[in-house]
């Protein structure tokens, strides 16, 4: 026990480590939501009408880039999961006389401060666009907040899907999955305009109500349904990701304990 | 300082052990021999604490491997079947990150990462990306990481599986040294000829359970030691060739006509191969080719499986 807190964070600095020796892949991680905001900002943008006109669009998808963002970090932390097992790194730190906690909360770690640098890096972006929080800083705060309580829900699917999927064919599969999921929401369009059962769909994806609330809580414009659950997006947004983490947590923890059976 | 006693394990459907008793002596070295499937990683992972046994006990150190499972891994060093290193990261990092996480201060992880580079001649590629070495460098670097803690007890799980020539010369001399050492080492491997070289004691093992034990000498004398083979050049000659090797060697030799071989166990290799060549001339046979070899692993377990056979009752 004396040790999870150490052993942890140093798997958390072996991928840091990683980040330093071959920065090309996490710059790229870095730099896909800044591409992706300037795809859908400036290239789809103008054909976009929402409520305030102008840099409304811009506005108006910023916080789903967040979130996007957040949900991207998904493939990430499978991806390294996966590779460890596969490669029997994993086999060595579990007859190793470590805590065996750290293997899984390293990785917790290092995916968590490389999501606060995504997170980073997009809002930066998003004020060059002329995306503006227009409410105080502890709105701000819960905002962000909310956004890093999705990404550690996600975490933890992530490393369940780790350690069940086996091959990369697999990995490639989820990674496809991850787009129409994320896609599906309130982040570049109203639920409103969709078919209706395809709106219902896209309301009750979790990610539209960190969107919703965060939209909310910058003081974004936002298309609101009259439906229960966006009237609800705030305590929905914490909702969703507790149930997530409720559910993916001990299955992570038991898969863990399965490799030994 | 390891001990099985009665180790059960299924898959499944899949008996994957079933009752294996092994006993390792401190300081020798035992090899797990058999082939692909038969269970030898699954006895490795019972005794490296990563696998629970269905029944049976394991004990290692003197520590149980289920019950004192922390202890176990703080007297164990574990090379598995696929290089276990971070790829990403050079060799001396990832020696430093591995003694980190076995509780040396960062200090003494530094000093023990640059003793085993300079133990595993790696040295000069300390910096440079693990990503960029040789299988055979990766090996040493697999093996340097497990001795980090100067385990009593190393496992080695196909350690030369996949290595060039050189890269299995370079990793037996690394298990020697360690030997001399006092290191007990468990070995498992697919080669009669690595258990040879390195073991003092040999299990073979199939399909679940220990068919064998002994010196790989002992082993081998059981199987007849050398064999004559001799390939002719026309099948019609079969017949007369048979009659001229049982003379030279005294029994039956076996034939396989599509072949054109003949086959025949020898106790005076040099003798025999000198008598025959000049039996063969005399009987103005034409051979193609004729030669001394050692029994294969193939024969091996035909061998001893076709022991078990006749030991089971049907």
């Amino acid at each position: 026990m004396r040790w999870a807190f150490a052993d942890g964070w140093t798997m958390t600095r072996r991928d840091i480590l990683h980040w330093s020796r071959q920065p090309g892949p996490v710059i790229v991680g870095l730099l896909f939501p800044v591409l992706m905001v300037v795809m859908f900002g400036y290239l789809f943008g103008g054909a976009m009408a929402v409520p305030g006109g102008g840099d409304g669009y811009r506005e108006f998808i910023l916080p789903g880039m967040f979130a996007m963002t957040m949900a991207f970090g998904l493939e990430a932390t499978m991806i390294a999961v996966t590779a460890d097992a596969a490669k029997g790194v994993t086999d060595r730190f579990r007859s190793m006389p470590m805590a065996p906690s750290a293997v899984v909360t390293g990785r917790a770690g290092a995916d968590m401060l490389n999501s606060v640098l995504g997170l980073v890096v997009i809002m930066l972006a998003g004020l060059l666009v002329g995306w503006r929080a227009h409410t105080g800083p502890l709105s701000v705060l819960a905002a962000v907040g909310l956004l890093l309580l999705l990404r550690f829900a996600l975490l933890w699917l992530g490393i369940f899907l780790g350690l069940v999927i086996k091959g990369p064919e697999s990995v490639l599969a989820v990674q496809i999955l991850v787009w129409p999921v994320t896609f599906l929401s309130n982040t570049f369009v109203a639920p409103g305009t969709m078919p209706g059962w395809l709106g219902t769909i896209a309301e009750w994806n979790p990610l539209s109500s960190t969107v919703a609330a965060t939209r909310h809580l910058f003081g974004n414009p936002s298309w609101g349904g009259g439906s229960w659950l966006t009237e609800h997006a705030t305590p929905m947004a914490v909702a969703w990701p507790v149930l997530l983490i409720a559910i993916f947590f001990p299955l992570s923890v038991r898969r863990f304990q399965r490799l030994s059976r | 300082m390891i001990r099985t006693e009665g180790l059960c394990k299924r898959f499944g459907e899949k008996v994957a052990l079933d009752q294996v008793d092994l006993t390792v002596a401190a300081g020798t070295v035992h090899g797990l021999l058999g082939p692909n499937g038969a269970g030898k990683t699954t006895v490795v992972r019972i005794l490296t604490t990563l696998l629970r046994p269905d029944a049976g006990h394991a004990s290692v150190a003197g520590f149980d491997a289920v019950t004192a499972a922390g202890q176990v891994r703080a007297h164990i060093g574990l090379v598995g079947q696929h290089t276990a290193v971070d790829e990403a990261l050079s060799a001396r990092q990832n020696l430093e990150l591995f003694g980190r996480l076995y509780h040396l201060s960062a200090g003494a992880a530094r000093t023990r990462a640059g003793d085993l580079l300079a133990r595993f001649a790696l040295a000069d590629a300390g910096r440079k990306p693990v990503s960029q070495f040789s299988g055979g460098m990766r090996r040493r670097l697999d093996l340097a990481a497990s001795l980090i803690l100067r385990p009593r007890v190393l496992f080695l799980d196909e350690p030369t599986a996949g290595l060039d020539p050189r890269g299995r010369n370079e990793v037996w001399e690394s298990v020697r040294a360690l030997v001399r050492e006092g290191t007990t080492v468990l070995l498992t491997t697919q080669y009669l000829d690595e258990a040879d070289q390195l073991a003092g004691a040999v299990s073979v093992i199939d399909h679940g359970r220990v068919i064998a034990e002994g010196s790989p000498a002992a082993l081998k004398s059981r199987l007849g030691g050398d064999r004559l083979d001799v390939v002719l050049h026309d099948a019609a000659e079969l017949p007369a060739a048979v009659a001229v090797l049982a003379r030279v060697a005294g029994a039956e030799p076996e034939t396989d006509p599509d072949n054109r071989r003949l086959s025949t166990p020898v106790t005076d290799p040099l003798t025999a191969l000198a008598d025959a060549v000049h039996a063969l001339r005399e009987a103005d046979l034409t051979v193609e080719d004729i030669g001394l070899r050692r029994p294969t692993l193939d024969e091996v377990f035909l061998h001893l499986s076709g022991d078990r056979k006749e030991e089971v009752p049907a």
